[in-house]
C-alpha cells in the first residue's frame, strides 16, 4: 500500500518522542529519562520480607515503599490473603515477591518491577502496567491486564472474562482458557493463550496481535485469522520458552488472530458530510 | 454493587455455619453497608416448619404513629389466625420487637395459610421452611448476626447478602435473601441488574405470584419458584434463567439439600470459586472466603453462562 511508504518518508517511523507530560519536560536522548525523578534506587541484593497477615491495604504498600526508600531491591511478602491494591504504582525497578493470593486491581500503575505471585490474582490485575513483569503461578480474575501498554504479563493457570480489554501494548501470556470478551478494543500488543477462549475473541480490536493455541468459542466482530509467520514462531518460542511454557500441541498448532482493520472509518466522512463537501 | 456469598459442607457434614456466613458477608461489607441478609440451612425436625416473619419495618419503628401498640396487634393478629387455620405453634421467639421466629406443626394448605397471615397489614413471611431461616435487616453483618443471635447457629449451608441499593429502597422488604414463596426452604441471593424485570415481574403476576418489594433481585426468587412450581429440577430452571433473563447478574439459589450459582452470559459481576472435597465456597471476592479459610487455597472465577449445583 502507497500510505505505508508515505508515512516512511515523512519520518514518523523515526520520529523522536520529545515533548512534555503533565509533570515533567523529557528528551528522549537524556539517560536520566528512563527512571522517575521520584522513583526509588534500590539495591537487588539487599532483601527484605514480612508477614502481611493482620496488616491493612495501606499499611502493606507504605510497608514495601518504606523498604524500597531504605534500598532494598528485593522484597518478599508474606500471606497477602487476597486483599486488594496491593503492590500498586511502583514505579522503580524491584524484585517483589508475594507469596499467597492478591484481591482486585493487584499491581496495578507499575512501571518497572518483578513480580512474583505464587497464588492467584481477582479482577484487573496489572491493569495500566507500563514496564516490567508479572508472573502469576496459579488463576487470575476477570479483566487481566486491563489497558497494559507494555511489559510481560504472564499467569499460568486459566483466567476469567475480558482479558486484555483495551490494550495498548506489552505481552499477555495466559497458559490455560481464557473467558469471553478476550482482547475486546485490543490497540496494540501482543496476546498468547495457551488454551481456550471464550466467545466473541478480540471483538472490535483495532490492531495487534493474538495466538491461541487451543479452541476458539466463536471470533468477534473484525477479528481474523492471518498465517503464522517464521518471525511470529520465533517470537512466540522465545517468549514461551522465557517463562517456562509450552504449547500443548506444539507451536505450529496456534492460530494467528488479528484486525480485519473493516471498521477502520477515521478518515472517512459520513455520508451526510459528503454532502457538504460536494 | 451488592456482595453476595455461599458455604454448603458435603456429605451431611454440619459446621457452626452462622458464625462463618458472618465472617463471610463482614469481609464483604465494602460491597454494600445498607443492609445484610443471611439464609442459613439447619437441620430442622420432621414434621415442624420454622417461619421467620416481620410485622414492622426499621424506619416505621422509628416514625410511625403508635407503631409499639401496632405491633403487638399485628402480632396478636398473626397468631389469631395461625389458630384459626389448625396450626400449631410449639415455640414463640422474639429475635427484635418487630421480628420472630416461630415453630409450628401444620398439615394443611401451606400457601393459604401463608396467604392468610400475609394479608394482616404490615406483616411479611420471610421464610417458611423444615431447615431454611432467612434473617435480613439494616445494618452490617456482625451487628445483624448479634440482634438475632445467629453465631453458633449449626447447619449444612448458606447463603448471604450485603447490599449497596441501587435499584430500590433501603428497608428489609427490599433486602435480601428473597424466598422463593410459597415453596418451603428455598432461597436467592443476587448481585447485579435485571433489565427486563417489569415485562417478567407481569408475566408472572399474571400466573398468580406474589411481588413483597420493587427490587429486581426478587424476580429471581419468583422465577425460579414458578420453574420448581412447573415440576423442573434446580439445575435445568437456573439453565433456562440465563437465557429467559436480560441484563447483568450473578445468584445464588439454595434449597433443602442443593446450593447453586449461576452466571450471566457477559460475566459482568464477579464471582471466585472454592472447592475441596468436603467444602464449596463462593463470594463476589476471594477476601470473604479467605476469612474463614486463612490458609493458601486454590480458586478460580467460573466463566460466562455457567451454572453449577452441588449437593450438601
Amino acid at each position: 500500500m502507497g500510505s505505508v511508504s508515505t508515512s516512511h518518508e515523512m519520518g514518523l517511523h523515526e520520529e523522536q518522542l520529545a515533548g512534555r507530560t503533565q509533570q515533567m519536560y523529557f528528551s528522549a536522548t537524556e539517560d536520566e529519562n528512563f527512571t522517575y525523578p521520584w522513583s526509588y534506587e534500590v539495591d537487588f541484593d539487599k532483601s527484605a520480607e514480612f508477614d502481611a497477615a493482620d496488616m491493612s491495604i495501606s499499611e502493606i504498600n507504605i510497608k514495601i515503599r518504606d523498604l524500597m526508600k531504605s534500598g532494598h531491591g528485593t522484597i518478599t511478602v508474606q500471606n497477602p490473603r487476597a486483599k486488594h491494591s496491593l503492590g500498586v504504582g511502583i514505579l522503580n525497578r524491584l524484585n517483589l515477591k508475594f507469596e499467597g493470593s492478591l484481591g482486585y486491581f493487584g499491581c496495578g500503575l507499575i512501571d518497572g518491577p518483578n513480580v512474583h505471585i505464587t497464588g492467584r490474582v481477582g479482577w484487573s490485575c496489572a491493569e495500566n502496567m507500563m514496564a516490567g513483569t508479572v508472573v502469576i503461578e496459579k488463576n487470575a480474575g476477570s479483566l487481566f491486564g486491563a489497558a497494559i501498554r507494555g511489559g510481560d504479563l504472564v499467569c499460568k493457570g486459566q483466567a476469567g472474562a475480558r482479558v486484555g480489554i483495551d490494550q495498548k501494548g506489552g505481552t499477555i501470556i495466559v497458559g490455560g482458557s481464557v473467558g469471553a470478551f478476550t482482547g475486546f478494543m485490543m490497540q496494540r500488543g501482543r496476546m498468547i493463550i495457551l488454551g481456550d477462549t471464550g466467545d466473541n475473541l478480540g471483538d472490535s480490536m483495532y490492531d495487534g496481535t493474538i495466538y491461541v493455541a487451543g479452541k476458539i468459542a466463536s471470533l468477534g466482530v473484525d477479528c481474523v485469522e492471518t498465517e503464522l509467520t517464521d518471525l511470529d514462531r520465533k517470537y512466540l518460542k522465545g517468549k514461551l520458552d522465557l517463562y517456562g511454557m509450552e504449547a500443548p500441541n506444539g507451536i505450529d498448532s496456534i492460530v494467528k488472530l488479528t484486525s480485519g482493520k473493516q471498521l477502520w472509518n477515521y478518515d472517512n466522512l459520513e455520508p451526510t458530510e459528503k454532502k457538504l463537501v460536494l | 454493587m451488592c456482595g453476595i456469598a455461599g458455604l454448603i459442607w458435603k456429605g451431611g457434614v454440619t459446621s457452626d455455619i452462622g458464625s462463618e456466613m458472618t465472617q463471610m458477608l463482614q469481609a464483604l461489607k465494602h460491597r454494600g453497608p445498607d443492609s445484610t441478609g443471611f439464609a442459613l440451612y439447619g437441620k430442622g425436625e420432621e414434621g415442624v416448619h420454622v417461619m421467620r416473619f416481620k410485622v414492622a419495618e426499621q424506619e416505621e419503628m422509628k416514625k410511625g404513629f403508635d407503631i409499639h401498640r401496632r405491633v403487638i396487634e399485628r402480632k396478636a393478629e398473626v397468631d389469631t389466625r395461625l389458630e384459626e387455620m389448625g396450626a400449631e405453634v410449639t415455640a414463640r421467639e422474639e429475635a427484635t420487637e418487630y421480628a420472630f421466629r416461630y415453630h409450628f406443626k401444620f398439615g394443611g394448605n401451606l400457601k393459604r395459610l401463608i396467604d392468610f397471615i400475609e394479608d394482616i397489614d404490615g406483616v411479611e413471611i420471610l421464610s417458611v421452611g423444615k431447615g431454611l431461616e432467612l434473617i435480613k435487616d439494616l445494618g452490617d453483618a456482625t451487628v445483624v448476626a448479634d440482634q438475632y443471635r445467629l453465631k453458633g447457629f449449626v447447619g449444612t449451608h448458606a447463603i448471604g447478602h450485603t447490599r449497596m441499593a441501587t435499584e430500590s429502597d433501603v428497608d428489609i422488604r427490599s433486602a435480601h435473601p428473597y424466598w422463593a414463596y410459597p415453596f418451603n426452604d428455598v432461597s436467592v441471593v443476587h448481585n447485579g441488574q435485571l433489565t427486563n424485570y417489569w415485562t417478567k415481574r407481569r408475566d408472572l403476576e399474571r400466573r398468580g405470584h406474589r411481588f413483597m418489594s420493587n427490587c429486581d433481585s426478587e424476580l429471581i426468587a419468583v422465577y425460579i419458584a414458578d420453574r420448581i412450581d412447573q415440576g423442573e429440577d434446580l439445575e435445568s430452571a437456573m439453565r433456562r434463567s440465563i437465557d429467559q433473563l436480560d441484563g447483568v447478574f450473578t445468584y445464588l439459589v439454595a434449597t433443602s439439600d442443593q446450593l447453586g450459582m449461576a452466571k450471566d452470559v457477559m460475566a459482568a459481576k464477579p464471582m471466585v470459586l472454592y472447592e475441596s472435597d468436603e467444602f464449596v465456597g463462593l463470594a463476589s471476592e476471594e477476601v470473604a472466603i479467605r476469612s474463614i479459610f486463612p490458609r493458601e487455597i486454590d480458586t478460580w472465577d467460573p466463566y460466562q453462562g455457567e451454572v453449577k449445583v452441588w449437593a450438601a
